[in-house]
């Protein structure tokens, strides 16, 4: 007898791509607009970006309902622990607090691939990546979604990430300009919108610095 | 007051169908220092006293951001004042979570009252001893509530609790009907002259008074202590009772005072060092 398999599903895929860069002063944050179901656009305009905190910003692909679910969550212990401790969030702060709200839902994960980028304590940008269950590491950059097999091999040829694995601990930073960084971001989406056809439509590019957030739009294949 | 045979648990009447607890509550918002709070269509202020126990130690936070649109003052047993705030917030952004919305200022103060209530009802519990003065800003406009230990709330255009809080209340029966369309600044003006009264004679010094304000288009937030000090100067120029040297010597103090007086609740981030360990 075999078994009995679920004719319906609790998830669903919508797409899109998501890419940060840490810089030494900023953190680049881009992904694209387009939000897709099967073979189908649901829309050509739609945020992947959430600004978490002054200094955390979080870019999510995947089920877009949970991508949503979990942004409230994640705003609403943001406010708690501003009246706690009257202040915001450092970026690895939200890192780890980001990583515990997906554990907590291991066993029926919020179906969200994330990039958290940011600025550190000391000013120093940092991106973190996550997996659906809060597996996270901070890394020099990092590529998720349906084109990140596309992008992350492109980052790792141009970044020359220092392996993860050495002794010291060397800072993955790119030495990266903030101008280079973000021409290399649109280049790299570019490529991608060629070949991944849940990509493209538009690149919203957020620039966090030390002063504030910058945003960005470039217009990408639609077809 | 004096005590009887029927104050010695909440749930006891008394014959004359009181709960003494209940006004023994009451008793404790009365010898808190001063809270008092004012509104205006689009804006509310909310001030108080800063009483500290002694010179040593740093003075008690009395007003609370509850949200970006909603703040609360009390006067009373601070703990109980803390706790509550603690609820509030959490009500604030539970209600924010599920309806994508701010929460109504008179929602909340149902929430507040319905459990001020609860604890005049148990034999276990004690009603909480803290009044508060509740101000926010929702779709319907500026409101001011004034929420009792006794589970009884009420709106007003301005109050005053606390003690002494007579004298700041009879200045305020005499202006409030302007209350409405105040400006912003005229509002703030008026609830440190309200401030003033509650001191009695006491020189009115930045360090002595903490204002909060909330309205159409600005966030709660602290006013700090050079804010303040500017409107103080804007009436306190006049030297009081006896000489210039009066005025200069209290004015030269608030000075000294203001300059001394760390970021208590303006500023929130970097100025937070030199705060004594208690504010935490």
């Amino acid at each position: 007898m075999t078994k009995q398999h679920a004719n319906w599903s609790p998830y669903d895929n919508n797409g899109g791509t998501c890419v940060a860069i840490a810089g030494s002063d900023y953190c680049v944050i881009a992904a694209d607009t387009r939000m897709s179901t099967g073979y189908s656009i649901l829309s050509r305009d739609y945020s992947k970006i959430h600004k978490l905190a002054d200094k955390a910003v979080l870019s999510s692909s995947g089920f877009q309902a949970d991508v949503k679910a979990l942004q409230k969550v994640l705003k609403s212990r943001h406010l708690v622990y501003q009246h706690q401790h009257n202040k915001q969030m450092s970026c690895p702060a939200m890192a780890q607090l980001l990583s515990n709200t997906l554990y907590f839902k291991r066993f029926f994960p919020y179906y969200a691939f994330n990039v958290l980028g940011g600025l550190d304590e000391e000013g120093k940008g940092c991106v973190f990546t996550y997996d659906a269950v809060g597996s996270y590491e901070k890394v020099g950059y990092s590529a998720q979604g349906s084109g990140s097999t596309l992008i992350m091999p492109f980052l790792d040829n141009q970044l020359k990430s220092p392996s993860p694995l050495l002794l010291p601990a060397q800072d993955a930073i790119t030495p990266l300009s903030e101008p280079e960084a973000v021409d290399l971001v649109k280049t790299v989406f570019a490529s991608a919108t060629e070949r991944d056809i849940y990509t493209g439509d538009k690149l919203e590019i957020m620039i966090l610095k030390a002063d504030g957030i910058r945003t960005e739009v470039m217009e990408l294949r639609k077809d | 007051m004096f005590r009887n045979q029927y104050d010695t648990d909440v749930t006891t009447w008394s014959p004359t169908g009181r709960l003494f607890q209940v006004e023994y509550a009451m008793e404790a918002v009365k010898q808190g220092s001063a809270a008092i709070g004012l509104r205006s269509r689009s804006h509310v202020v909310l001030a108080c006293v800063n009483k500290a126990q002694s010179e040593l130690s740093s003075h008690q936070k009395k007003i609370f951001k509850v949200d970006d649109h909603i703040g609360v003052a009390i006067a009373g047993l601070t703990a109980d004042g803390r706790v509550l705030s603690r609820y509030m917030r959490s009500e604030a952004i539970n209600h924010s979570f599920t309806y994508e919305s701010p929460l109504p200022v008179g929602r909340l103060v149902v929430h507040l009252a319905d459990k001020a209530q609860v604890c005049t009802q148990r034999s276990w519990k004690r009603p909480y001893g803290v009044g508060l003065l509740v101000g926010g800003l929702d779709e319907s406009g500026a409101h001011l509530y004034y929420n009792c230990p006794s589970g009884n709330y009420f709106e007003y255009q301005a109050f005053a609790i606390g003690s002494r809080s007579q004298a700041a209340k009879t200045y305020l029966e005499r202006r409030f009907e302007s209350f409405g369309d105040s400006s912003r600044e005229d509002l703030i003006k008026d609830a440190i002259l309200a401030v003033r009264e509650t001191l009695q004679g006491e020189t009115l010094k930045s360090s002595l008074c903490t204002v909060s304000v909330l309205g159409v288009g600005e966030p709660f937030h602290f006013l700090d202590q050079e804010t303040i000090q500017k409107v103080i100067d804007t009436f306190e120029k006049v030297p009081e009772d006896e000489a210039g040297e009066a005025g200069e010597a209290g004015e030269g103090e608030a000075e000294a005072a203001a300059a001394a007086a760390p970021a208590e609740q303006g500023g929130g981030g970097a100025g937070d060092q030199d705060v004594a360990p208690m504010e935490m």
